[in-house]
């Protein structure tokens, strides 16, 4: 899932400070999971935010929602009665959900109350690991199931380096090396021999570099 | 908050004009709660300040009822759990523990004195110590004033 943390919040204070009207939009999907942007965060930033409003004596109406997902339009949408309410809209989705909103809304100021840290999973209750970056040609099958892109601070296509050390990065000792692990995973699975195959390089051309990427499934774009 | 108006005005009406402050205190149903009921029996007397909240643990407060409690004008909130080691629920209490330090970074960050939100740890058999408990808090409040959202509330 997209992982993402509040921004802190004094920062949220600064952007939103000059408006009086406030639709704090949740988003249902990736961030209610990491437990940054969902129904119960946005009624903490919410009343983090009246209380500072009150404290310095200033008008603040709150409009608090959340939608099923930030990131598509009909979804969006649905929102339109409160964001024509509100001054500004505050959303708490990731990146992706604060521009979709953006977009669609463009007479409105939109601000990003998260910061959108990563795309992982929970290694355990509201800790999660990076494990893809989303380069655009998965490796997976040859790694042994370990994303070598995304967990080797080297990014190594061959590895592991002289710094895998105990089965640890030498970045730091509470990092796991991705190598390690995959040379673990390759000899549970008797395919060690995999371990001496020289693989090119990689083709970093889909891994973003030339802006925007774009994904197209033909058969099912409506002309 | 009609029983807080009530309250005060009928301190204020005796002419005493001290600032009398509003907390609100989430007690935990195994400690606190029964602590507080023990308190009664034993006919203990502690100040009328705290409006108690039964929680089934202190692991079920959420920082955003700690938050809403100051945004509804509580001079103080606390959050009263089992000792540590004895939750009923084996580890409520710790969970109470982090989400209170959490609201306190929160609280300081929005200009909300922190030290008007605190966490205590007492077992059901501790009456007194939640007579204290509850005394204490309701003097470190006087002392801080009024809630800094209650505009026009005189020291």
């Amino acid at each position: 899932m997209i992982v993402g943390e509040r921004k802190p919040i004094e920062e949220i204070l600064e952007m939103t400070k000059q408006y009086e009207k406030l639709y704090v939009a949740g988003c249902g999907s990736c961030v209610t999971v990491c437990l940054a942007g969902g129904e119960k965060e946005v009624g903490i930033l919410s009343t983090a935010l009246n209380i500072a409003a009150k404290k310095d004596g200033r008008e603040l109406k709150i409009i608090e929602g959340t939608i099923e997902r930030q990131c598509e339009k009909e979804w969006v949408r649905e929102m339109k009665n409160q964001v024509k309410e509100s001054d500004a809209v505050l959303s708490m989705a990731c990146g992706i959900g604060v521009q979709v909103v953006a977009e669609l809304y463009p007479e409105k100021p939109v601000f990003p109350a998260l910061n959108t840290t990563l795309m992982g999973y929970p290694t355990q209750h509201a800790i999660w690991l990076e494990n893809c970056r989303a380069c655009g040609d998965c490796i997976l099958h040859l790694t042994g199931g370990i994303c070598p892109v995304s967990r080797c601070a080297k990014q190594l296509m061959n590895g592991p380096c002289g710094g895998s050390q105990n089965g640890k990065c030498e970045i730091d000792p509470e990092i796991e090396c991705a190598w390690a692990l995959i040379y673990d995973k390759l000899k549970a699975t008797n395919r060690l021999d995999w371990m001496s195959e020289i693989q090119p390089p990689k083709r970093w051309d889909l891994a973003g570099s030339g802006g925007p990427r774009k994904t197209i499934k033909e058969e099912e774009v409506i002309a | 908050m009609a029983s807080e108006a009530v309250m005060v005005s009928a301190t204020e009406a005796k002419g005493t004009a001290q600032f009398e402050p509003r907390i609100v205190a989430f007690c935990c149903n195994f400690c606190a709660y029964a602590a507080a009921d023990l308190a009664g029996s034993m006919r203990l007397n502690y100040p009328p300040n705290a409006r108690v909240i039964r929680l089934p643990c202190s692991g079920k407060v959420e920082i955003l009822y700690l938050l809403r409690a100051i945004e509804d004008g509580a001079d103080g909130v606390m959050v009263i759990g089992c000792l540590e080691g004895d939750c009923h629920f084996m580890n409520g209490n710790f969970r109470a523990k982090k989400r209170v330090a959490a609201a306190k970074k929160l609280l300081d960050k929005v200009g909300v004195e922190s030290a008007r939100l605190e966490m205590y740890n007492l077992s059901s058999a501790m009456a007194p110590k939640f007579a204290d408990v509850i005394k204490e808090m309701t003097e470190k409040i006087r002392k801080l004033g009024p809630s800094p959202l209650r505009k026009g509330v005189a020291k």
